[in-house]
């Protein structure tokens, strides 16, 4: 056996355990032998940030509920206790309240990256529906989470969302009962809040990103050129010709990603952990009092795109409903993607001019709405006494409407704008550096 | 040498354990649901709430709290009174109350029992911010007669809780049921005396 084995699975320890569990087939499977594209990009670095931010939450978690008191009485009182009297609890309370958004940021880009390149399309819907179940489950968990330190916003929140399922026809305010356990929100909620943020929500989170990756590594990474690197196998090994095994070569790259993000989140949990409001709202140092709801109530930067699309759906029939369905199907459309996707290609560098166009469209628009969420209605002003034929004078309302309606033309218009929309040939082989393809081929030629 | 498979028996024994099985795990889903819901002590924190209206003065507000609600109790004052009949109702999204949660016995103009003393749910119909009171009139803008604003969202109510139209909130503010006797007000009870 004089081979370049390393020696450490050569070990008799090693074969001990490989008769009982396949150790070394799974580090090879997912590791040593995991055939990654070697065109990996930047985009490519938040996909194992994401589980390097998930498992700093859990473990801040952890030691967070060891000195948390889930009760209404006592919930804010803890929190204070946590950051004066433990010691260090400042530093782990600020690691959970920036890695909460900086999970999203994470989560965020990757998501755009899936976009970027088409890594939602043929074979990897399931990689992609279960990304979304992530982004779900994260966004329940923030949301549950919020309601702990018991501040103003917490509460208010809280209050407002729950009261979004009051809306939904029919059993809409015997399910909010429901679900609050109370009348209002009080203990009852937040002492069950508590048990889905801890336990149910994370245990749910850790199967769904195993999941993902498991259904990731079976049809193998997209790339920035969105070809298959398994169209082009070595004859004699069966190994992708433009693939390189996942260690070393990119866990070393992804070290670099985590060194540098950590430098940011370092300098955001010391210098800037409210980071001026937006990640922890200055309202939520007051306790939460039932009976005054503060002057401005926004939810936390991460859910306002969606929150301004609940604002900007005027009632219909006297209805909110039509509002909190808009919001519910703009997180739930992404789930349709690969199938509202009918381009000839997956990258955006071999997109044709419609794609880019529309795509351009939905990130500003959902940066817009992201921007509004945060900002009271009548932040750009009114209009002038001709207005009154609107149903309403805010200025940024009608903005808001608008970036609903190019939010949601994405992907309703997908299907038309992917099909006719004039492509560049794919390569047959992955592309990187100065030789990008985009640049190199002719702008002009056409796929079909 | 095997016997052949009788398929229907087959059938048949999977659909007795798949049934029974399924209506079983429901049976046992059933209490897991329950436990979500409000409890007892939160049902009995639901009790009536007595009001002492001996000192409330014209033009004052009293907030109570029910069911972890707030509800005001508001002694309104002529000039306030009158407002409401100021306000066409095209400017509001149900000026009769026909679409709002109000008892039939209040009045549905002035969606009080007496002209004056309105009981209301400080709850914002949509989606549950507590509005301020901005009861001076030009508070907001010339044209405002007084009357209460939820800063969540933006939406506008008269002094009788009825909601302006372009208000994000559907209906107006809910009317508790609620029971006046003498200087005391009852929160939670109707005037004959059942229990909300």
């Amino acid at each position: 056996m004089a081979s370049n084995t390393p020696s450490m699975f050569k070990s008799s320890l090693m074969k001990w355990v490989d008769e009982r569990l396949p150790l070394t087939p799974t580090i090879k499977a997912h590791l040593t032998e995991y055939y990654t594209p070697k065109n990996f990009n930047f985009w490519y670095y938040f996909g194992s940030l994401a589980l390097l931010v998930l498992v700093l939450q859990i473990v801040t978690g952890i030691f967070l509920t060891m000195n948390y008191k889930p009760d209404a009485a006592t919930a804010f009182g803890s929190v204070e206790y946590i950051m004066r009297d433990v010691d260090y609890g400042w530093l782990i309370r600020y690691m959970h309240s920036t890695g909460a958004s900086m999970f999203f940021v994470v989560v965020y880009l990757h998501m755009c990256r899936g976009l970027l390149y088409g890594s939602y399309r043929k074979p990897r819907e399931l990689i992609w529906i279960f990304g979304c179940l992530i982004y779900l489950t994260l966004m329940g968990e923030a949301f549950f989470g919020y309601l702990l330190p018991w501040g103003q916003m917490s509460f208010w929140g809280a209050q407002v969302i729950v009261n979004l399922f009051a809306a939904v026809p029919f059993i809409g305010p015997e399910l909010a009962v429901w679900i609050r356990g109370d009348f209002a929100v009080g203990d009852a909620t937040l002492n069950r809040f508590f048990a889905f943020h801890v336990i149910a929500l994370p245990l749910v989170l850790l199967g769904l990103v195993a999941a993902h990756i498991v259904a990731l590594h079976e049809v193998g990474s997209n790339n920035p050129d969105g070809i298959e690197i398994k169209k082009n196998k070595d004859p004699k090994t069966g190994v992708p010709l433009d693939g390189i095994p996942f260690h070393p070569y990119f866990t070393v790259k992804d070290i670099v990603g985590v060194v540098v993000f950590l430098m940011i989140f370092s300098a955001i949990v010391f210098f800037m952990p409210e980071m001026g409001g937006y990640f922890l709202e200055h309202n939520n140092f007051v306790p939460a009092d039932p009976l005054k709801t503060p002057d401005h109530i926004a939810p936390v930067w991460y859910f306002t795109p969606y929150y301004s699309i609940l604002r900007a759906v005027p009632p219909i029939f006297g209805s909110q409903f039509p509002g909190v369905a808009a919001m519910g199907l703009a997180v739930m459309i992404f789930f349709a993607l690969p199938w509202l996707d009918r381009g000839a290609v997956k990258s955006i560098r071999y997109r044709g001019n419609h794609w880019k166009t529309f795509f351009a469209i939905f990130i500003v628009c959902f940066v817009i709405l992201g921007y509004l969420g945060v900002k009271p209605t009548s932040v750009w002003g009114q209009f002038g006494d001709w207005s009154s034929i609107l149903d309403t004078k805010d200025r940024a309302t009608w903005v808001a409407r608008l970036c609903t309606v190019g939010y949601f033309a994405f992907f309703f218009l997908m299907p038309w704008y992917t099909k006719v929309d004039k492509t560049k040939p794919e390569p047959t082989r992955v592309t990187w550096g100065d030789a990008a393809p985009s640049r190199a081929h002719s702008a002009h030629a056409a796929a079909e | 040498m095997s016997e052949p498979v009788n398929e229907s028996r087959r059938r048949m024994a999977i659909a007795t354990a798949v049934v029974p099985g399924a209506i079983t795990g429901a049976a046992v889903v059933a209490p897991f649901v329950a436990t979500l819901a409000p409890s007892e002590r939160a049902k009995a924190a639901g009790a009536p709430v007595e009001v002492d209206l001996s000192t409330i003065k014209p033009g004052e507000k009293l907030n109570v709290e029910w069911r972890g609600k707030v509800v005001w109790v508001m002694k309104r004052t002529p000039e306030q009174i009158a407002s409401l009949e100021k306000i066409p109702a095209s400017q509001l999204s149900d000026a009769e109350s026909k679409k709002s949660k109000q008892p039939s016995y209040v009045n549905a103009k002035t969606r009080s029992i007496t002209p004056d003393l309105v009981v209301m749910e400080g709850v914002c119909t949509h989606l549950g911010c507590a509005p301020t009171a901005k009861l001076t009139p030009g508070e907001l803008g010339n044209d405002w007669l007084g009357g209460f604003y939820c800063p969540c969202h933006g939406s506008k109510f008269d002094v009788a809780g009825r909601v302006y139209t372009g208000s994000p909130a559907p209906t107006n503010l809910a009317i508790p049921d609620h029971k006046i006797d003498g200087t005391k007000l009852v929160i939670g009870i109707t005037p004959d005396g059942k229990e909300a």
